[in-house]
């Protein structure tokens, strides 16, 4: 074991898949030599080469395209979109080819070794345009797994199964999170396996869901909770397509109650496909209706921002009304 | 039209190719790299005044971007680019323009609003993200924009001012205006893909848009060699059907020169230009990266020698206009103009919490309203929580 931050975990599970596998390769804006604005990608172009690990120009669009070239002809490409929010200009190139590539062949062809992996998030008092979180975008597109870690040791694990999965899969990176998480992580390759949902603490009164760099907020409300004597139930979804349905309704099932938590805005957000899941398949268990604690329907803001973001308080409130209901 | 059974024009009958890099676009120069004016070069229309007015601007600039980037470095910010290197081309080319002429900029383009008008005041409420911030504190800073300078509002993601600026001059055109828009964007952004539609647009539809491209050498690490293959953005403008011209953007007159010819004949002709201005981005891509990493203090030192504020300054006190002493003034005015408007805006407060949900639709529909209600009075219950029920500025 060896203590790392998100970011090193990344580069540790990029660097083992392109030791073990010749056809792994990184690219995209300024993943070069730089290794990324974030330095995920550092040091692989020195030790891979050039061919291997690359800056494209600077086309996000370009970049799938190419990527979902590659991946078709059997290479193993790990792009990087420098910001979530820099997504859009590829999502043409996503949601019509790389999530469809597969079914419209008759599996003639495919890209399933495709990841895109990309920071998200905000936290980092980057405005509008340096803080989205744009999974429910994909998440209602089939074909395309959706993947967010929580902490180091999930990146690594979760990007390598990721990488070593037979469908292309948007790998969603909390920013917030890059250096500012630090834990345990194997120095040996591993994988979690995705779909699976991961129970973090147990608990009997209520269930709280999330992902990512959320994670660690509804911990903290949870533990506010939990000095009033209400015992959360707290679940890292991990993978969001598809979701692992089972461990939430059994969690539900048990507790009753289930709050799930987004960075994103509420309205068309992924909590609500959850909480319409869950209120089908637990409905004669439910003590309370299922509560959405999300970003407001706005942009996300650059001042205000502690005001918008779906924070301990809102969610320790929504535990206390959620239990009183 | 292509027609099957029209006459093969400039038939062949070897197998040869027009090379990728064919096109070897000539750079239009007015002054040497001292400053003095090449013999037998076209000067632009400039006279005193507007020389005044250009310098003014040059200066500005370049106290104030010295002064926030030392702003960010002391935490008093959150984030700067300067467009120190460019100061040239941005200013060079806005002097050429008319006021009522739009203009569409990427991020690095300040002297352009400053040339504009734009008050210290408004830059520094813009960065403070404060109350009077005219984009009502939503954006990072350097995201400044103004209606009344018909300034574009700068928005973050790459390129997509480029059909913009095609859109916009196609309806000044429509609308029977003397004006046209211009639009900036860097050698990088200029792979993206609304790059490439926006000049076929502008080109087909027959846009007054002067497309400015400031090839400064990098995009954030990524240098021209790995950017693009052959000569640079301007033969891609050719390739468009479009009128193009490369300019040394560290030359001052000779952007003027260009931009004002490109406005006479994108305005005669409603037709777009496009104009690749030679230049480098001196200093780093933002306060948030380090150059050091991927380029050499030799290749910094070598641009530097042949500054575009320099060569400027050298032709004006050429023309008898400008001497040190004035130049010591101006920096020194503008030093504790700066500062002091400085320590103004920074105590200026935050915009109102309800600015939060206004301006996502024209009114703010129901469900805005309601989430807005629910947060005050969940506010409420934690005052000591939000910076807004404290009133604090940040
Ligand atoms: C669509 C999109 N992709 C990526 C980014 C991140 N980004 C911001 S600036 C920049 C480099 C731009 O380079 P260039 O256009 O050459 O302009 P310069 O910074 O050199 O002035 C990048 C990649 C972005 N803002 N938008």
């Amino acid at each position: 074991m060896a203590q790392m931050n998100l970011l090193h975990a990344i580069n540790s599970a990029l660097d083992h898949a392109m030791e073990k596998d010749e056809r792994v390769m990184c690219f995209g804006e300024d993943v070069g030599h730089f290794g990324g604005v974030f330095r995920a990608t550092s040091g692989l172009q020195e030790k891979y080469g050039k061919a291997r690990c690359f800056n494209t120009p600077l086309v996000e669009q370009g970049i799938l395209g190419f990527a979902n070239g590659l991946a078709a002809q059997g290479s193993v490409p790990i792009c990087e979109i420098q910001f979530a929010d820099y997504i859009f200009p590829a999502f043409d190139q996503i949601v019509n080819e790389t999530a469809k590539f597969r079914y419209r062949s008759g599996n003639e062809f495919n890209v399933g070794s495709l990841v895109i992996r990309t920071p998200y998030g905000g936290g980092i008092a980057g405005g509008l345009y340096h803080s989205q979180s744009p999974e429910a975008y994909f998440t209602g597109t089939p074909g395309i797994k959706v993947v967010v870690p929580r902490n180091p040791y999930q990146a690594k694990g979760l990007l390598t199964a990721c990488i070593n999965d037979k469908d292309p899969v948007i790998f969603f990176e909390p920013k917030r999170l890059y250096r500012a998480s630090v834990g345990e992580v194997p120095e040996e390759s591993y994988e979690i396996e995705l779909g699976k949902a991961e129970v973090v603490t147990e608990g009997k009164d209520v269930t709280l869901l999330g992902w990512g760099a959320q994670m660690e907020i509804i911990e903290q409300a949870a533990q506010m909770a939990g000095e009033q004597g209400i015992s959360c139930e707290v679940i890292d979804l991990r993978t969001l397509a598809p979701w692992d349905v089972d461990t939430v309704a059994k969690s539900v099932t048990k507790t009753g109650r289930l709050i799930i938590s987004h960075e994103a805005p509420i309205t068309g957000g992924f909590a609500g496909e959850i909480s319409a899941t869950i209120s089908d398949v637990c409905f004669l268990h439910l003590e309370s209706p299922i509560a959405r604690v999300c970003g407001l329907d706005t942009p996300y803001p650059l001042m205000q921002e502690k005001e918008y973001v779906a924070d301990k308080l809102k969610i320790f409130e929504a535990i206390k009304a959620s239990v009183n209901f | 039209m292509n027609r099957p059974d029209s006459k093969v024009v400039n038939a062949i009958h070897q197998a040869s190719f027009i090379r990728g890099d064919a096109l070897e676009i000539p750079t239009l120069q007015v002054l040497d790299a001292q400053g003095d004016v090449i013999d037998g070069a076209q000067m632009p229309d400039i006279d005193e005044a507007l020389a005044h007015k250009i310098y003014d601007t040059l200066a500005f600039i370049r106290v104030f971007d010295e002064r926030m980037v030392a702003s960010q470095r002391q935490g008093r910010i959150s984030f700067y680019m300067t467009c120190k290197g460019e100061e040239a081309a941005i200013t060079g080319s806005a002097a050429a323009l008319s006021d009522d002429d739009m203009i569409m900029a990427q991020y690095r383009e300040q002297a352009a609003l400053r040339f504009r008008g734009f008050s210290t005041p408004n830059f520094m409420n813009q960065l403070f993200s404060n109350a009077k911030d005219l984009g009502k504190g939503r954006q990072m800073p350097i995201h400044y924009g103004s209606n009344e300078l018909n300034y574009m509002t700068i928005s973050s993601p790459l390129a997509t001012q480029i059909p913009q600026a095609a859109g916009y001059a196609y309806g000044q055109k429509m609308a029977g205006k003397d004006a046209l828009t211009i639009c900036y964007f860097g050698e990088g952004a200029a792979s993206e893909g609304d790059f490439h539609a926006g000049l076929n647009m502008a080109a087909v539809l027959k846009c007054p848009t002067v497309f400015f491209c400031r090839n400064n050498g990098y995009a954030i690490s990524t240098g021209t060699d790995e950017q693009y293959a052959g000569d640079g953005i301007a033969p891609r403008g050719v390739g468009y059907g479009i009128e193009t011209i490369r300019v040394d953007g560290n030359d001052l007159l000779a952007v003027l020169l260009a931009t004002q010819t490109a406005r006479a004949y994108a305005l005669e002709h409603n037709k777009p230009v496009l104009i690749e201005a030679m230049s480098y981005r001196l200093g780093a891509h933002s306060t948030s990266d380090d150059p050091s990493g991927y380029r050499s203090k030799e290749e910094e030192e070598l641009w530097a020698q042949i500054d575009g504020v320099l060569r400027f300054k050298t032709w004006m006190i050429n023309q008898g206009w400008w001497d040190e002493d004035k130049d010591a003034a101006l920096y020194e005015k503008y030093r504790t103009e700066v500062l002091s408007e400085l320590k103004i805006s920074e105590k200026i407060g935050a915009p109102a919490l309800e600015e939060l949900v206004t301006d996502v639709y024209h009114d703010v529909p129901k469900h805005l309203q309601d989430q807005l209600t629910e947060l005050k009075s969940h506010i409420a219950k934690y005052p000591d929580a939000y910076p807004s029920a404290k009133g604090e500025s940040h």
